[in-house]
């Protein structure tokens, strides 16, 4: 089968690559771009470990297809860290310990900053209503939902 | 599998003329990129709608809104001029999935899905919405109601789309709502679902009713007996009680993990009277 040629941008960088039509996003950023920060949990829209930015919207990558890029801009985990100095957000997740085994952590993190560009002083509920459909098995959400309110805080120049 | 993204209605329509096989539109892709995942579907052709500027789009129009069946439930969202019309519309679709899924998912893509528990379908049967279908023959409006004919099937020919949905303007003392029930507050899918719309008169007797249900019949339904409880009455406890009883009457809901017959029946008693109560309150706002 002959594969698509897609040109699109990366984390601010243009990148082209070839897929099959029926190709995931999500499968194309972890094999074929080896950005592997995106993890696939359910493969059907509900675990939100997938979760990218596309066009500046949080969407599950394992819902888009790899074709739909054409064009668009995606931002991914591997892009939130400028060079060595970690995002607010990933530092207040260490801080607070907001992840144990990690595989949702990229989600949690991508979902939270896309919280926090358009609302950067959430309430405890509408931290915890828009991370729904972001699970993790691990921790039981309360210090994920710290670290995001502290990271929120900071990020305001409240410190 | 072959993908393409037409820049206008005719291009798509030309293409799904062109199909001899399985074809299916992607809108949002919340539904069918899981069915895709799941070989449950197979298509030759996949039509991705979202490059048509038309469907991008909500348009006033004679006093409504027309939405492209590429808006998502985020744009919906944040229309204000859509919240403040018909309220309950965009509340049920804003109950539909997660923010990520909020990103994608559409309104004609909630409709064709053709699931008796949509969310959206219910809040927009009671709006008097009509859906715009596009085929080879140009386009005819139909009621949203008439779209889903079972589970998973709808009445589109061949080589037809949905291109928009329309939410009608709203009359003076009107109020529409939507309310399910789940299990828990997120993330999940209606055990029942119930749609209201009425409007009031200036003596506060109810003029126009109408009363949708969703998840307790293989397709959505319209009650006409529910809405003629709250037709001529003030909305009062006497008429409430017979909306409950006409709207339990009406299900015929299957049995599964979500519920019982028995459960989504009861419930679909209290669930529709708690929306009128809302619609009402809507209505003298």
């Amino acid at each position: 089968m002959t594969q698509t040629h897609v040109s699109t941008i990366v984390n601010g960088d243009a990148v082209e690559f070839l897929c099959e039509t029926d190709e995931t996003l999500l499968d194309v950023l972890r094999d074929r771009l080896t950005l592997t920060g995106s993890k696939e949990g359910c493969g059907s829209g509900d675990c939100g470990a997938c979760s990218i930015l596309l066009d500046n919207r949080l969407v599950c990558s394992c819902l888009v297809l790899g074709v739909e890029a054409q064009d668009r801009e995606i931002e991914t985990i591997e892009g939130m860290a400028s060079g060595d100095e970690l995002h607010p957000l990933q530092r207040k997740f260490i801080e607070h310990a907001a992840l144990q085994c990690g595989i949702c952590t990229p989600g949690f993190l991508i979902a939270a900053k896309a919280l926090l560009a358009q609302n950067p002083d959430p309430t405890e509920t509408e931290v915890r209503y828009w991370l729904a459909g972001n699970l993790c098995r691990c921790t039981g959400y309360d210090k994920i939902i710290t670290a995001v309110i502290d990271a929120a805080a900071e990020m305001r120049g409240n410190v | 599998m072959r993908f393409e993204a037409p820049t206008s209605v005719d291009a798509a329509i030309k293409l799904l003329e062109g199909e001899p096989g399985v074809v299916r539109i992607l809108a949002g892709g919340t539904d069918v990129l899981v069915q895709l995942r799941y070989g449950q579907v197979e298509p030759d052709l996949m039509v991705d709608i979202k490059r048509i500027a038309a469907m991008r789009s909500i348009d006033e129009e004679d006093g409504g809104y027309r939405i492209g069946a590429a808006v998502s439930g985020i744009e919906i969202g944040a229309h204000a001029g859509l919240r403040k019309l018909w309220p309950g519309v965009v509340e049920a679709m804003e109950l539909i999935g997660s923010t990520q899924i909020q990103g994608r998912a559409t309104l004609v893509g909630n409709l064709c899905n053709a699931s008796p528990a949509a969310d959206s379908v219910p809040a927009m049967v009671a709006a008097e919405a009509t859906c715009r279908i596009f085929g080879p023959n140009g386009h005819r409006d139909i009621p949203v109601h008439n779209l889903a004919s079972a589970p998973g099937e709808t009445t589109l020919g061949r080589a037809e789309l949905v291109g928009s949905i329309y939410l009608p303007s709203r009359r003076p003392n009107s109020g529409d709502a939507y309310l399910r029930f789940i299990p828990r507050t997120e993330m999940d899918i209606a055990v029942v679902g119930t749609g209201v719309s009425l409007e009031m008169d200036l003596d506060g007797v109810c003029k126009n009713a109408r009363v949708a249900l969703g998840a307790v019949a293989a397709r959505v339904l319209l009650v006409d007996e529910a809405a003629s409880a709250l037709i001529g009455s003030r909305v009062d406890a006497a008429a409430l009680e017979n909306l409950s009883h006409a709207a339990a009457a009406a299900c015929s809901p299957i049995d599964d993990k979500r519920g019982t017959k028995e459960f989504r029946t009861k419930i679909t008693g209290v669930l529709v009277r708690r929306t009128a109560q809302i619609a009402l309150q809507r209505s003298q706002e």
